[in-house]
């Protein structure tokens, strides 16, 4: 076992050596170098195109789903080692993708065979891109209060209302979107559906954040008509999936707290960058310099944590509710990070506009992250979920 | 290799939690200390940790141990800090088989350790902070060396058999060449040891050598290049404070979660108030990355030559500053949240805290290591 582990791990090296363009193993700097796919999508150089299809030829844009639907098929010691070794030459993910991190996993579980034939290969070759319908005005923290009606038509369901905070909902193919098929309960009367954003009466409507950019949307249905073979999991059993596919939305989000491998990172150079270091090689803000290292601590800390959490969910060994805790962590982690670099970057990291910030990325950077505790479930809520769910505190 | 215990580990995590639990509990401590015990400890218990193998748990199975590694050492430690067991196993079977470890000191020491016959002290501070710095002087003399200067915070150094000095035989306070680790028999001529019971009512020593005259072969390793066998003590060291403040930590947090659900003001259990509940889940939150982050640490270290010395430096000063301020929220939060009861001597709790508080300085404070792991990053 451990031979063919050795083995897979140095085919994976060598293939990656020769298949990874150089141009993919920059760190990546902007929006445009995200490659998400999607009908619409055009890369920003061909070696992103390259990659991408490299990589999907593989099934290794999803390593670990089966080969039937478009993935790797690698067990979790292999995926494990494919992370490793992309990490080891800093490759850039080749594909991002909600339909990866969020759909796919609640389609594995809840879809029918047809809806993961349709669906997954698509997903896997970033061929179509989706955004998640779920938040509503007056549905945020209390997502199961949803309005937005699905109403039996034959065999299809017609679809009235509203949905916001949906991410890139402008540049999306399809949504995976949650309606209310009955009223008479709360949570089981919600549905899970999936329809093409091209479906007469949709419209979206961007919303302008304190970043100055728009990667959120308002989202506006008037007699949408979805098939109700497009329901993923039995009427008003929606709520299930929902739960299932927002603990993956928070292992995604809890990512993001996780350094760069590597001590250096962008933080300590930038603050070095700013304030320089003084005779004995220390930065030489002496109080900055003892944030940043009590930080790190931190960081690295939750590094470790979230490879333990990643080795304990593939094993089946995670408590259900440890995403929630990991959401929490991972997002108060990463906005305190860039408070961090805020600090460190000092008056450079004002410049909203200029050419030298590439057009103020730290500062919108910063104001991007403010949004991690609150989208996909707030700190509050998971705090709740880990008080009842893990610590088995009474309800109030 | 997956970041979480595997059956062997666990089945051993599960064993030394029933027997340290039984023999050990946290009523243990508190006899020694209103007995005012002079050793601080209990000889008795630590002949059946021999017993348990436990002694030997890190010494080869050629020399009579069990060969395991850091990750079921630190399995035992959490238990130890899980029931405030007052014990030398973490400078005895830990810290001082690790330095002995491979040199030829080991056949000396290996077989009372093993028996649960020697303990082991550690005479590594020399000021009331821990540094880096070494400056006790062992001079050459004859066929041996003679060692003369102070040092503090000697855990059991006052009944210990054996005696691991850090010296200085060659170059300035800070340098890393010139640094000789000894291994000292408590008896030697020369040695005193000045008893201080500590807030957590465990006992350190300060040690005073004066003239202390020893053959060569009491040099763990060789002369002058003795910083890589002190690297080696205090890496294990560390993980093993890290993972005993983990049982520390998370001790005190079941004390509070049980408390929480059983006590009622204003017509309910104040576990149901979400005041109290953000604060707790957000303690467990702290004490499950510093668990991840110990068995990190404690992973890398049993890879031994496998994994490369600044990483597990750098690894094992994360475990010791997140496990320190993990359990520092911990046992903070416990007092605060028992309320009244809390801060009474009849009452548990306030053990845990003044056992963290020990834990804590042990081997570098969380401000030591977070400075030491900036100094390795180059800032």
């Amino acid at each position: 076992m451990t031979q063919d582990i050795d083995a897979f791990r140095a085919d994976t090296r060598a293939w990656l050596a020769e298949n990874c363009p150089p141009e993919m193993r920059e760190p990546v700097r902007s929006d445009k170098d995200v490659c998400w796919g999607g009908r619409r999508f055009e890369p920003s150089s061909s070696a992103q195109a390259d990659w991408l299809h490299r990589m999907a030829e593989r099934g290794w844009t999803v390593p670990d789903w089966p080969t039937a639907y478009g993935g790797g098929g690698l067990t979790p010691a292999q995926t494990k080692v494919l992370r490793e070794e992309m990490a080891a030459i800093r490759a850039r993910n080749p594909l991002n993708s909600f339909g990866i991190s969020m759909l796919g996993p609640a389609l594995l579980k809840y879809g029918t065979e047809e809806q993961k034939l349709d669906h997954l290969p698509k997903i896997a070759r970033g061929e179509i891109r989706w955004c998640q319908g779920y938040s509503e005005p007056n549905a945020g923290s209390d997502l199961a209060a949803l309005a937005t009606s699905a109403v039996s038509d034959g065999d299809d369901y017609i679809l009235n209302g509203q949905k916001v905070w949906t991410s890139y909902a402008d540049k999306a193919d399809w949504i995976f979107c949650l309606v209310r098929t009955a009223k008479d309960s709360k949570q089981g009367g919600i549905s899970f559906v999936l329809f093409d954003m091209d479906s007469p009466g949709v419209s979206t409507k961007p919303i302008l954040l304190i970043s100055g950019y728009s990667p959120f949307c308002e989202t506006f249905f008037d007699d949408v008509r979805v098939p109700k073979r497009n329901r993923v999991h039995e009427e008003n059993k929606g709520w299930d999936v929902a739960k299932y596919l927002l603990g993956h939305e928070r292992e995604m989000i809890s990512a993001m707290g996780m350094t760069a491998a590597g001590a250096r990172n962008p933080l300590i150079e930038g603050a070095i960058a700013t304030v320089g270091l003084d005779a004995d090689g220390r930065l030489a803000d002496p109080l900055l310099r003892a944030s940043i290292a009590r930080f790190e601590v931190r960081a690295r800390a939750f590094a470790a944590m979230s490879e333990r959490f990643i080795d304990e969910l593939k094993a089946g060994r995670a408590h259900p509710a440890q995403p929630s805790m990991m959401k929490y962590y991972g997002t108060e982690l990463n906005k305190q990070r860039h408070e961090l670099a805020m600090a460190a970057g000092g008056s450079d990291a004002l410049e909203w506009e200029s050419e030298r910030t590439r057009g103020g990325a730290p500062a919108r950077a910063w104001l991007r992250t403010k949004a991690n505790s609150i989208e996909g479930g707030t700190s509050e809520v998971q705090l709740n979920i880990v008080a009842k769910r893990i610590l088995e505190l009474p309800g109030a | 290799m997956p970041l979480f215990l595997n059956d062997d580990q666990t089945t051993l995590r599960d064993a030394a939690r029933d027997f340290i639990a039984d023999a050990a509990p946290v009523s243990h401590l508190r006899s020694l200390r209103d007995a005012d015990d002079p050793a601080g400890f209990s000889r008795d218990l630590w002949r059946q940790f021999a017993e348990m193998g436990f002694t030997g748990m890190l010494v080869p199975e050629g020399a009579g141990g069990l060969g395991l590694g850091h990750v079921e050492a630190g399995a035992v430690l959490e238990e130890i800090g899980r029931n405030l067991s007052p014990s030398p196993f973490l400078t005895t079977a830990v810290a001082a088989v690790a330095a002995l470890k491979g040199t030829g000191a080991a056949e000396r020491w290996f077989p009372g350790i093993v028996a649960g016959e020697t303990v082991a002290a550690l005479a590594l501070d020399e000021g009331a902070k821990h540094r880096d710095a070494v400056t006790l002087k062992a001079e050459r003399s004859g066929n041996g060396f003679r060692l003369s200067g102070t040092k503090r915070f000697v855990a059991h150094g006052h009944v210990a058999d054996l005696l691991i000095v850090s010296a200085r035989t060659s170059g300035g306070p800070e340098d890393a060449d010139g640094v000789t680790l000894f291994a000292i028999p408590r008896d030697a001529a020369g040695l005193t040891a000045e008893a201080e019971r500590l807030a957590d009512s465990s006992v350190a020593a300060r040690l005073t050598l004066d003239g202390v005259a020893v053959d060569a072969d009491a040099v763990i390793g060789e002369p002058d290049v003795g910083r890589t066998v002190l690297d080696r003590l205090l890496r294990g060291a560390r993980a093993g404070a890290s993972a005993e403040l983990l049982g520390v930590g998370g001790g005190a947090m079941d004390m509070t979660l049980t408390y929480l659900k059983q006590r009622k003001q204003f017509g309910t259990v104040i576990g149901s108030y979400q005041a109290l509940q953000h604060r707790a889940a957000h303690l467990y939150a702290e004490l499950e990355v510093a668990r991840a982050a110990v068995l990190k640490a404690q992973q890398l270290l049993d890879a031994g030559s496998d994994a490369a010395d600044d990483m597990v430096d750098g690894a094992v000063s994360v475990a010791k500053a997140q496990a320190s301020e993990a359990a520092a929220l911990s046992v903070q939060e416990a007092v605060q949240m028992h309320g009244g009861i809390g801060m009474t001597d009849e009452y548990d709790v306030g053990f845990f805290m003044k056992r963290h508080r020990v834990l804590a300085e042990w081997f570098g404070d969380a401000n030591y290591h977070a400075d030491r792991l900036a100094r390795a990053a180059g800032y």
